[in-house]
């Protein structure tokens, strides 16, 4: 069996007295789509910050291409980071920086690439998410948000990563624009041969990008299986979540 | 929620755990803070240094600070010549004008007011800045993109405020004293030329070191107080704002209590 690119093993997480993660249990294999629903508030995002070390687990194990990066914050999770892009829910453009430095930033900073180098690349990444060139010298503030997510795809795809992370990657945009950046995301994670994990409670966008699909429901996965077969899953509370039903099992977070 | 440790039965709170709650969130953030201020001094002090930013904030910090310092100063020096010639004149003292001047804007002033007008223009736009920055997932970002915020956000705020704030001061004790001059010139008939030797036959290089030596200690309060503010501050607008206040509030308040300590150890050793 191939070694999982990443695997959260009993993944627990709390504030205070509230349990956002109970015991999660979830891994993606390289080259593979993985989506994860989840209600607002299921603790989607705070899975995504473990996963990423944005935050540490209160208990569990987090592996990456095989090594415990739980607690690390040195060399181990530093080469994890090489290794990774993510997309932020609202992009996380610098501001004070143009959209090629944004797209560069990785190349001018971590790897010390000579700034001309960087922004031919950055223009070069930049087509792939069908920029022009025209945009490379403008600020994060001066595009739509389509475009923002664009620059951002562009940026977390640069270093040909092994692993991205799209969290609610079609948020705040309309049904066309949604549609264009799964398109994006399909086109180039099949293009890097990448593993992906994306977070998204967008059924539409779910369905498009996902090999698997997991639900992640009270802090836990409580259904996993082929993007195909979600309709068929025979869990209550995936078949209320994909066919947005306010009766059910999951009562609405109001 | 109430519960039995910190309500009386009468549902009043109890002073007690009240207290207690209370210190142990002082000496939390107390510690907090500390850590937080180690981490960027010591990112600050030792390579790699991200030249590009530390320069951007010199420009920031130092240079768009130079007219409200100007203005501060010329206006602090004026009435310091007005107050001491009244005062002066009670007792037929008033030729001490450029003294006690010089005096005041070198060792206490200068660096005071320079302090406290960065504490509202810098440390409030650093924390909002980076505040700002926390709520919308940058800095969350530039984790994931191998940039360690300590190095390429905090260290070279706090580096610029410690480099520039002595020059800062430096300009504002030229510029309060020349405010002091203006007054005494040409509202109090002072004799120019008598005034300016009065004044530099009194100045001592001591006078001015303290004032400069203060000006770094402020200038690291000044930046660590909009970082660590910022860094910590809430999600939305609020939080944004409750961050700048808050920075703003203790930077000038670090400042007055470290003039403090620091004129009373200048006083100590003899400066």
């Amino acid at each position: 069996m191939t070694q999982p690119i990443l695997e959260l093993k009993g993944v627990e997480k709390s504030f205070g007295s509230n349990h956002v993660l109970r015991g999660v249990d979830i891994d993606v294999a390289p080259g593979r789509s993985l989506v994860v629903l989840g209600g607002s508030g299921s603790g989607k995002s705070v899975m995504l910050k473990n996963a990423l070390g944005l935050m540490t687990p209160d208990a569990g194990k987090i592996l990456f291409d095989g090594k415990d990066v739980t607690k690390d914050q040195g060399k181990t999770r530093e080469a994890m980071r090489s290794r990774i892009g993510m997309l932020f829910q609202s992009g996380a453009l610098f501001d004070s920086l143009t959209v090629w430095e944004n797209v560069a930033f990785r190349l001018l900073n971590a790897d010390k690439v000579k700034r001309s180098d960087a922004k031919e690349q950055a223009i070069e990444n930049l087509k792939k998410v069908r920029l022009g060139a025209s945009v490379a010298e403008l600020r994060p503030a001066e595009i739509s948000g389509g475009m923002q997510k664009r620059v951002a795809l562009a940026r977390a795809i640069i270093t040909k990563p092994d692993l991205i992370f799209f969290d609610e990657p079609t948020t705040g945009l309309d049904p066309i624009t949604a549609d264009a950046i799964n398109d994006l995301i399909l086109e180039q994670v099949k293009a890097l041969g990448a593993a992906a994990v994306t977070i998204t409670h967008d059924m539409a966008s779910a369905r498009k990008v996902a090999d698997e699909i997991a639900m992640l429901f009270e802090g836990k996965i409580i259904w996993r299986g082929p993007a195909s077969e979600i309709d068929r899953s025979g869990n209550d509370h995936v078949d209320q979540f994909v066919h947005g039903r306010a009766d059910g099992p999951i009562q609405p977070s109001l | 929620m109430s519960d039995a440790s910190t309500t009386k039965s009468g549902g009043f709170p109890n002073p007690l755990a009240w207290t207690g709650r209370g210190t142990l969130a002082l000496f939390a953030e107390i510690g907090r803070l500390s850590m937080f201020s180690g981490r960027t001094a010591l990112s600050a002090l030792t390579p790699p240094w991200n030249l590009a930013q530390l320069w951007k904030q010199i420009i920031a910090i130092g240079f768009y600070s130079l007219p409200v310092v100007g203005l501060s100063a010329v206006f602090i020096g004026a009435a310091l010549a007005l107050n001491i010639y009244t005062g002066g004149n009670r007792f037929g003292a008033e030729q001490f004008v450029p003294n006690i001047v010089v005096l005041g804007i070198t060792r206490e002033l200068g660096a005071t007011i320079t302090g406290l007008m960065l504490a509202g223009r810098v440390t409030a736009g650093i924390a909002a800045e980076i505040g700002a920055m926390k709520v919308t997932e940058q800095i969350d970002a530039l984790k994931t993109l191998s940039a360690n915020p300590f190095r390429y956000l905090y260290a070279p705020r706090f580096l610029a405020a410690a480099l520039t704030l002595p020059l800062l001061v430096l300009i504002a004790d030229i510029i309060g004293v020349m405010g002091g001059w203006l007054v005494s010139v040409y509202a109090l008939d002072f004799d120019s030329t008598t005034y300016i030797r009065n004044t530099m036959d009194f100045l001592t290089m001591e006078d001015v070191a303290v004032g400069l030596i203060k000006a770094v200690i402020f200038g690291m309060v000044i930046a660590l107080m909009g970082c660590y503010q910022g860094s910590k501050s809430s999600a939305g607008a609020t939080g944004v704002g409750r961050a700048a206040t808050l920075s703003m509030v203790g930077a000038a308040v670090l400042v007055l209590a470290a003039n403090y300590i620091l004129s009373t150890f200048f006083v100590q050793i003899g400066i």
